[in-house]
């Protein structure tokens, strides 16, 4: 067994990419979101139970994220959530919402692996966004703490904004490098013209 | 150096500076802020282009936008070439290359010339119609190459495009486009209160018309700096953004506009990573149009030759660039604002050897000031003539009797002829935004009439001409009161006059030009009208009036005019013909922006591809997936490396990535009555820890996608689907739980991308996981055939099913994406003890069939029932319903004679047939009866030891042993109806 205990080493879906992320360019920083914890849960009557193992209160208000203690839920839609927590804790997580949930029909599926996470932060960094969102991006229409599942071109996201120039991106793994390198092409752009 | 028609001072271009370029390989000096355009007229160019149809000599007719014959192609080498370009819109550069269109060898001599000189009536209105009609023969070899060859303006450039183009979209309070008088006042005013404003002009300086009014006072202030200080007012507004460069060229739904932005080229260098275009995608709450008018041409004999210009663009080239349009001009005018352009050229040093009014009497002010400048002003008199071959000479002058009939009175001679036909208000967006337009009688000119989005008109697009008016307009559409007090104004009245300038001369014998890109006459407008077209869209077509690349905006209304004179009809009664986008045309390249090579579409790669691809993979696309689809050693030929692949995984193993099946997990305590209604099968009795193939079906019967499904509890089912048919099914199953079974606690989590699969297949599948599997018992007795557990492998968690697709003892490993290809090559060392090969897609393909395992999409066409596929078995048949259930039964899907999966066996054993062939009952098919069926699948089968096939064949299970024909192109292919499965029909090596 000892042989294939190496197997456990992870490989990113930017694997193809060069380690370091490259740069700021004009202020502006990408970067990894790193791996982490991540589920789907489903169904409203879980929300009140489920808000009390995960430790965040889980919104219901349409298009919110609520985040402390390294742990975040985003709202996807009337009955669904992308809860997200630090890497480590998946299998906790995984068995401390199980059973507070146990007596309550939901639907909690691990897709830690399914996507990754990309951060933008810096000035401009809703400028380089809209080069393949079609949303406004303006604070006061995509305030601080608004998550929305959306498109960037031709690859589905979850954009999630931290701060106000700080950007979280959700992107299921085949897409992420197509993210990535979009983004970096439009924030060097960007810089220039 | 020198440039002759070059004022001493004045304009707007940096005279500090010179700026080397060419023009047809011939060198000349412009100055920074010069267009192509000025910068050739400052230099004596007045021959810029040939036109379209006869080959004229053709010089500048505009100044921006609306030019339809100085179009040039711009080379930057290295791939950079932009034919079609208008030189009026081209900034000139250090180093600009430019050369003239539609000619050879040389714009002087040109040999397409003759087209001119054939007699009338050839090149007429429909020309082509009326040609190219027979023999039909003929149109392949002799006319189309003919039409090609002769159509088009430039040349398709052949190297790749080495520029990036990019994309943005945006949001604001209220676009403005166009930054003249009316459209700066309108942003002023909007933005005062803190409203996002975006503003968006095509020039490379904002101003518009206010840079043409060196007599015009704005608060006391000069026009073009009182522009200027309007421009630093809203730079200074972080609610404001300034686009230059910048068109508007497409008006649609919900105030969505397009912009595009032209960032590079007028650089002579370009800086790294610059796209060379940005498309804005623009909401806007409001949109302001504030696009101005275009002066209309005076459509007499010979109006086309070089050196004859519109009045207003000679003021532009003298006002902004500083450059006179000739030495000795003639003013053709309708209304005042020929005037504005004789005095601001007189006062040039331009010698104005007349003024050509066609009104009896000019108006007021024009006739004072006129008469200050002692301009020779010929009243009730028309141009109708004009002479000069490269440029023009003279102009043959009428006077107009109070009959209408015009009386030849004197030449004229000059170098050029100014033409101040009216100006139309440029209603393009307008009328795109769905807007009706209505015809204002009085003036002859068609307005915006009620808007149909949130959105206004101001200025001279709305009818108010002149800045006074425009100002007033703008501002007050901003929400300000009053606009600032305007002085020393000759404003155009608009409208002016349409149509065909009357004259004396044989009707039949000149050339009166409406569409001067296209070469269309008023002579062809009026044949169009004799030979029974009624209808502007009609005369349109048949005449190519306004189907150039400047889509008539010189030309629509003057032919228009002379369609309803011929028709002897109001001008509203015949029609306009439609405003489509783009407004000017936009390239290619900003339309496609970043999707382009590799990054057209995403490119997903599974977690083991780095291993395929340095194991020598050759990858097939499927959907957006690159799959490894074989692993030639060197060497080795596709088929020699497929069927290699096959027998090694008969033989011993294989391994092959299965990553890109669809999954789909469905959680919830309704799940296995989900499943009953949404699959075929029945499920409330399948265990947890058992799998089940499952088969789909859509309302109407048909097979839409199938897989293997395993129970992980009693509320946890893991679908499998098609690669391509993953995002379909999550589709088709939100859409009956969301509308059909709203009834039912379950929920759907697409999981496609969670887990990484690896396939193991063959007689050693079982030896090669059993010392890398921790926690499951994967022995005979304890995990059978289509059974599911979970546990680790390598270290990291895993569902592990035992299923096979090739018929061999068969696992699929799924661990967690991003040990995938930790967990391949650790199954691949261990694979070789065994030696086991990698596999790809062909040989997955081939393996399955030889086994006679259907693809769906491959064995069905959306026609397919499960009973045409001999899956009856997989039919819950006590199931009270399921999607699909109800259309078994209909009397033509129980037919005898429907297409059924059969298997082929060719006479000639290396016969491959050709998928998607026909099959017959005869071995020379018999015209209008219908085929048999056709094949689906085919190869080469290493384990058959020769070629095999399955096919849907018409009432095919009634006809094993028969032989049928595949008719081909070599002669027809015999081959025997059979089973279709060609290796191991007891299925005994399941269990390896």
């Amino acid at each position: 067994m000892a042989d294939h205990s190496a197997a456990a080493r992870r490989a990113s879906p930017f694997a193809e990419f060069p380690a370091d992320w490259g740069p700021t360019v004009a202020g502006l920083r990408l970067s990894e979101g790193g791996p982490a914890a991540r589920f789907i849960l489903r169904g409203t009557d879980a929300v009140a139970v489920a808000s009390g193992a995960f430790g965040v209160a889980i919104p219901t208000t349409p298009l919110r994220a609520a985040a402390g203690a390294g742990r975040a839920a985003l709202w996807l839609g009337p009955d669904e959530w992308l809860l997200l927590g630090p890497a480590g804790e998946a299998d906790a997580l995984a068995a401390s919402l199980a059973a507070a949930l146990a007596d309550v029909p939901h639907s909690l599926v691990d897709v830690s692996h399914r996507q990754t996470g990309l951060v933008l932060e810096g000035p401009g960094a809703a400028l380089a966004l809209n080069a393949a969102v079609p949303l406004d991006l303006s604070l006061a229409a995509f305030p601080v703490g608004m998550a929305a599942r959306t498109i960037f071109e031709k690859a589905e996201i979850v954009l999630w904004r931290t701060d106000p120039e700080r950007f979280h991106v959700e992107v299921w793994r085949s897409f992420a490098p197509y993210v990535r390198e979009l983004l970096d092409i439009v924030r060097r752009e960007n810089a220039v013209a | 150096m020198t440039q002759p028609f070059r004022t001493a001072a004045g304009g707007h271009v940096d005279r500090a500076r010179a700026i080397p370029f060419t023009f047809d390989g011939k060198s000349y000096t412009g100055h920074a802020g010069d267009t192509l355009a000025s910068a050739l007229l400052a230099n004596g160019v007045a021959l810029m282009g040939r036109s379209f149809k006869y080959h004229r000599p053709r010089g500048v007719l505009g100044a921006g936008a609306e030019e339809p014959n100085a179009l040039v192609s711009v080379s930057r080498g290295g791939g950079r070439f932009t034919p079609n370009l208008r030189a009026t819109q081209v900034e000139l550069y250090e180093g600009l290359v430019a050369e003239s269109q539609n000619r050879w060898p040389s714009l002087a001599v040109d040999v397409g010339e003759v087209n001119n000189l054939v007699p009338p009536g050839v090149f007429s209105a429909g020309f082509y119609y009326k040609t190219f009609m027979a023999p039909a023969g003929a149109w392949k070899g002799v006319y189309e190459p003919f039409i090609r060859k002769a159509a088009g303006l430039g040349v398709v450039p052949r190297e790749p495009d080495p520029d990036h183009y990019t994309h943005r979209y945006a949001f604001c309070d209220v676009l403005v486009v166009g930054a003249g008088a009316a459209g700066l006042a309108a942003a002023l005013a909007a933005s005062e209160g803190g409203a996002r404003v975006i503003v968006a002009d095509e020039n490379p300086a904002m101003g518009g018309g206010l840079l043409d009014e060196p007599d015009l006072a704005i608060d006391g202030q000069p026009a073009a700096a009182w522009a200027a200080q309007a421009v630093a007012t809203l730079v200074a507004r972080t609610n404001v953004t300034l686009l230059t460069r910048t068109q508007a060229f497409g008006y649609y739904a919900q105030n969505f506009v397009g912009l595009a932005q032209r960032l590079t080229d007028h650089l002579a260098a370009l800086p790294a990573h610059a796209p060379r275009e940005r498309m804005w995608k623009l909401r806007a709450g409001r949109v302001v149009l504030a696009t101005g008018a275009i002066e209309q041409p005076l459509v007499f004999p010979d109006n086309d030759r070089p050196g004859i210009m519109l009045a207003g663009a000679a003021r532009t080239y003298l006002n902004r660039y500083g450059v006179k349009p000739g030495d000795h001009a003639v003013v053709f005018t309708v209304d005042d604002s020929g005037y504005a352009a004789a005095l601001d050229l007189a006062r040039a040093g331009v010698a104005i050897a007349a003024v050509v009014d066609v009104r009896p009497e000019p108006g007021e002010a024009a006739a004072l000031a006129a008469n200050a400048a002692a301009l020779r002003v010929l009243s009730a008199s028309v141009i109708t003539g004009t002479s000069g071959r490269l440029r023009v000479s003279g102009a043959e002058i009428g006077k107009v009797g109070p009959d209408g009939t015009v009386r030849p009175v004197e030449r004229i001679a000059c170098d050029c002829v100014l033409m101040a036909g009216g100006w139309v208000p440029a209603v393009h967006l307008f009328s795109q935004s769905r807007g009706k337009l209505r015809f204002d009688d009085a003036r002859g000119i068609y307005l915006p009439g009620e808007p149909a989005q949130a959105q206004l008109s101001v200025g001279a697009c709305n009818g108010a001409f002149g800045i006074a008016a425009a100002l007033a307009e703008g501002f007050a559409a901003g929400g300000a009161g009053a606009a600032p007090a305007v002085s020393g104004e000759i404003a155009p009245m608009g409208g002016g006059f349409q149509g065909a300038v009357p004259h004396h001369r044989d009707p039949q014998k000149v050339k009166a030009f409406v569409d001067f890109q296209n070469d269309v006459t008023a002579k062809d407008i009026r044949l169009a009208v004799r030979e029974g077209f009624r209808s502007i869209e009609h005369v349109k077509r048949y005449t190519t009036n306004g189907m150039a690349t400047d889509q008539g905006k010189t030309s629509n209304m003057n032919g228009l005019a002379i369609a309803a004179g011929a028709l002897d009809k109001p001008v509203p009664q015949v029609g306009l013909t439609t405003f489509r986008a783009p407004y000017t045309p936009v390239t290619f390249g900003s339309f496609a922006g970043h999707s382009r090579d590799h990054l057209f579409d995403p490119v997903r790669k599974t977690a083991t591809h780095a291993w395929a691809q340095a194991n020598g993979a050759v990858f097939e696309d499927v959907g957006l997936w690159k799959r490894a689809w074989y692993f030639p050693k060197p060497g080795e030929t596709m088929h020699a490396a497929v069927a290699r692949e096959c027998r090694t995984v008969r033989d011993t193993g294989g391994v092959f990535d299965a990553s890109t099946l669809g999954k789909i997990e469905v959680v919830g305590p309704d799940a296995a009555e989900f499943m009953n209604r949404l699959y075929t099968n029945p499920w409330t009795k399948l265990e947890p820890g058992r799998c089940r193939y499952g088969l789909m079906l859509n309302e109407q019967g048909f097979v839409i996608d199938d897989g293997v499904i395993g129970r992980l509890a009693p509320d946890r089912f893991h679908v499998t689907t098609t690669t391509g048919g993953a995002p379909r099914v999550l589709a088709h199953m939100e859409d009956y739980l969301q509308t059909e079974f709203t009834d039912l606690k379950v929920w759907l989590t697409s999981t496609t991308e969670q887990w990484a699969v690896i396939a193991v297949q063959g007689p050693n599948a079982r030896r090669v996981l059993q010392p890398l599997v921790d926690g499951i018992d994967i022995s005979r007795e304890a995990m059978p055939h289509m059974s599911l557990r979970e546990g680790r492998i390598c270290g990291v968690p895993t569902r592990l099913f035992r299923v096979s697709f090739t018929g061999e003892l068969g696992f699929e490993v799924n661990v967690p994406a991003d040990h995938g290809l930790a967990a391949w090559e650790a199954i691949w060392a261990e694979s070789q003890r065994y030696g086991m090969a990698a596999y790809g897609t062909e040989s997955m393909h081939v393996l399955r069939a030889e086994k006679g395992f259907i693809i769906v999409g491959q064995e069905t066409d959306g026609t397919v029932t499960p009973n045409d596929l001999g899956l009856d078995w997989a039919i819950g048949k006590l199931k009270p319903d399921f999607v699909g259930k109800r259309s078994l039964t209909r009397p033509d899907m129980l037919k005898a004679d429907r297409k059924q999966l059969v298997g082929l066996l060719t006479a000639d054993p290396a016969a491959v047939l050709e998928e998607g062939a026909q099959i017959t009952a005869e071995a020379t098919p018999i015209r209008g009866r219908p085929a048999l069926g056709h094949v689906t699948s085919s190869y080469a089968s290493p384990a058959a030891g020769r070629s095999i096939a399955m096919a849907l064949v018409a009432g095919g299970r009634a006809r094993m042993g028969e032989t049928v024909f595949i008719p081909m192109p070599a002669g027809p292919i015999a081959a025997q109806v059979c089973e279709p499965i060609f290796h191991d029909k007891d299925g005994s090596r399941l269990d390896g």
